[in-house]
């Protein structure tokens, strides 16, 4: 029982390699666009890479790359085929690469169907890293002077301008952390000493943020310090006061920057896949029908296609058989060729047993 | 004597038609790269209009973009003009349609050096247009409530911030503005009555920016208040006053952007022009040919091609005196209807007179 059969004349078969061949470049393309696709991710997430805490996200653009590089590489084998397709002489060396060729094929089709899933089930681990590292370089941001630190200002503060987003969750971030550096407070003065000592751990807090969190969309100028206390300044009300900052937390406009970056991609990489589905099952077709046409006595006769000899049950048993015996032969080479010669002669013995006493009976 | 002549045989001819057809495509593909120019130009100018007191900087894209537009016109005409060329019969359709087509040509591609010339020379009226428009914006800052003006808070933080410069020439321009609106001033207070009493105008005069002039790269949190009082923060030595805010001012930093653009943009238009002046004097030695191989008659011929028939000198002066006779043709006319000066009548009466003698 041949799975979904069709029937091909010589001029169809012609139509399907040339045709085969247009769809197999465009398939070259549409690798070099995931190629393309994974690069871009891949330089977007290292620039932000400071405040990442770790880089388990990028085996999503390490796989677009990777399966992007061998898209090209396996694409252009199809053009190849199809090519030397229609000249009997040549088409029979492709005969064994043809099997690795599929095979290779649907590895490629599932990593990119992993790739999909994995850009959404790593979401949450994105969040963890960021959540880390962003707390991190809140917390080191006055260390300028400390090595290995000394960049976490300029990256926190060009960060909180180019996302608009303040502090980890929101701006209150800022008011649990000393981000004014010791260099900079003079210890003699009756506030700085009164704010220290005000402090369980010694530290100078205060209800105040940096001033890349100011939203240039206020109509007032930037009130950055004494922000919970209503008199501090005119006209103002704490818990009214929505634009002065910038309302989103860092965490939460990198997750959505990085998520909609994804899935942008997402319907052009499940285009690539149909595309590369199509080529794969065009290229079955082709192989069966030049195969079938070869073996017959007028080679421009019809000859039948079809995507599996006998059906889906039936090819899984063989491919299963095959396998077993590849493993069974591989466990039995290493104690030498005349064990296995017994054991092809005890099969062969064992099946004229079995085929002469039935003509007795 | 014939400037740049050069003699064509009939390959030679159809070889040049050809080239000239890929050349003419070649060309309008620079037409559309010049179109693109100006429509980045425009788009780049009309980010920060609002920062320019006048739009006249607009027809210089507005000059690239008709030239482009008119390339892509003028050479794809030329293409079809070209490989009609080839064969003298074709020609013949076109004969009277070359040569003003080779004149027109001649101004646009004059009109394209006069663009890449432009481009050039804007600098000092953009500079003019940038120090009157952000001294408008930095006036009406405050006045995030009046419409018209509401949005120009935010957009002189966003220049500010993006080109990372702070003031018109400096940050100390914004000490001489009141950049904060009396809607944020508590007038009860004894400080802000002193320091409105303090300036002439009534206006409240800070030696402090906005946010917006604060640079990253500052080792210490901004400073923004009392910059004239370094020793009013504690350790804010020269270093620190250095790092502290953006030093350019928003006039440099803007002046800077466009001219780099438009430098770049003038190079890839003259090389644009030379290309064009190229293919029109290839066009001319194909009209010039094809023309006199009809004069001659026999199409399989050598045909010479040249850029003028006679010298720079005589031709100047035939087309001069054309123009000259354009306006002369009525003057000769013996409609009686014309009142003619009695001069001109006598001369001409007497040379009647001479002719009916000779005749007769």
């Amino acid at each position: 029982m041949v799975l979904l059969k069709m029937k091909f004349n010589q001029q169809r078969r012609v139509r399907l390699a040339q045709g085969l061949w247009l769809l197999s470049w465009l398939a070259v393309m549409c690798g070099a666009f995931i190629f393309c696709l994974g690069v871009y991710l891949k330089t977007e997430l290292l620039r932000r890479n400071e405040v990442m805490e770790n880089t388990e996200i990028h085996v999503v653009p390490n796989i677009l790359m990777l399966v992007g590089l061998a898209s090209i590489g396996t694409n252009w084998v199809a053009t190849r085929v199809c090519q030397d397709s229609l000249d009997a002489s040549r088409f029979p060396r492709w005969k064994v690469l043809l099997l690795a060729w599929f095979v290779v094929a649907a590895l490629l089709c599932c990593l990119l169907l992993a790739v999909v899933v994995l850009s959404y089930v790593l979401q949450g681990r994105l969040e963890e890293s960021l959540k880390v590292g962003l707390r991190n370089g809140i917390r080191f941001y006055k260390d300028t002077d400390v090595p290995g630190r000394c960049f976490q200002k300029e990256t926190i503060d060009r960060l909180q301008m180019e996302f608009r987003c303040c502090g980890n969750n929101n701006f209150k971030d800022w008011f649990e952390v000393q981000w004014v550096s010791g260099r900079f407070l003079d210890y003699t003065a009756q506030e700085v000493k009164d704010r220290i000592r005000s402090n369980v751990d010694g530290r100078y807090l205060l209800d105040g943020v940096p001033f890349s969190c100011c939203n240039p969309a206020s109509p007032r100028p930037c009130l950055q310090y004494h922000l919970t206390d209503n008199r501090a300044h005119f006209n103002y009300d704490y818990l009214s006061e929505d634009l002065n900052l910038y309302s989103r937390g860092c965490r939460q406009a990198l997750t959505d920057y990085y998520m909609g970056l994804m899935n942008s991609t997402g319907p052009g990489v499940l285009s690539v896949i149909l595309i590369q589905i199509s080529v794969i099952l065009s290229l079955r077709y082709l192989q069966t029908a030049v195969e079938g046409a070869m073996a017959l006595e007028n080679p421009e006769g019809d000859s039948e296609g079809y995507i599996l000899e006998k059906g889906v049950k039936e090819t899984f048993e063989e491919v299963k058989v095959k396998v077993l015996t590849m493993i069974k032969l591989a466990q039995v080479d290493p104690e030498g060729v005349p064990d296995e010669a017994e054991a092809e002669k005890a099969a062969d013995t064992a099946a004229e047993k079995a085929a002469s006493p039935t003509p007795a009976s | 004597m014939s400037v740049g002549k050069v003699t064509f045989t009939k390959v030679e001819r159809e070889k040049l038609a050809e080239v000239l057809w890929l050349l003419n495509w070649i060309s309008v593909v620079t037409g559309a790269i010049l179109l693109g120019m100006g429509l980045f130009l425009k788009m780049e100018i009309q980010k920060w209009q609002e920062v320019m007191s006048e739009q006249g900087v607009l027809y210089v894209p507005h000059m690239l973009i008709t030239t482009g537009l008119a390339a892509c016109g003028i050479n794809f005409l030329g293409g079809k003009i070209c490989l009609d060329c080839a064969d003298t019969n074709k020609f013949l359709r076109w004969k009277l349609v070359m040569m003003p087509y080779v004149i027109c040509t001649f101004f646009f591609t004059a009109c394209i050096l006069a663009g890449a010339l432009m481009c050039y020379n804007i600098r000092s009226e953009l500079e003019e247009s940038l120090f009157l428009g952000l001294r408008y914006s930095m006036l009406y800052y405050k006045d995030t409530d009046t419409p018209g003006r509401c949005y120009l808070k935010r957009m002189l933080d966003l220049l500010q911030i993006h080109f990372q410069c702070c003031g018109n020439t400096g940050y100390k321009d914004w000490f001489q503005i009141q950049w904060i609106s009396y809607r944020y001033l508590d007038l009860r207070s004894m400080a802000v009555v002193d320091r409105l009493r303090n300036n002439v105008e009534g206006k409240f005069l800070m030696d402090s920016v906005p946010f917006s002039c604060c640079s990253p790269l500052s080792p210490r949190p901004c400073i923004q208040q009392q910059l004239n009082r370094p020793l009013a923060h504690f350790n804010f030595d020269q270093q620190s006053q250095h790092l502290n805010l953006w030093r350019k001012g928003c006039r440099q930093a803007l002046l800077d952007h466009y001219t780099i653009i438009m430098q770049s943009i003038s190079l890839i238009v003259l090389l644009i022009w030379l290309f064009e002046l190229l293919v029109l004097t290839g066009v001319r030695y194909l009209q010039t040919a094809m023309e006199n191989v009809i004069r001659v008659g026999d199409p399989e011929s050598e045909s010479e091609g040249w850029i003028l028939e006679n010298s720079l000198a005589e031709t100047a002066r035939s087309n001069f005196n054309i123009i000259k006779n354009l306006g002369k043709c009525y003057q000769v006319d013996n409609d009686p209807n014309i009142n003619v000066p009695a001069m001109i009548a006598e001369q001409e009466i007497h040379s009647e007179q001479v002719q009916v003698q000779r005749t007769s």
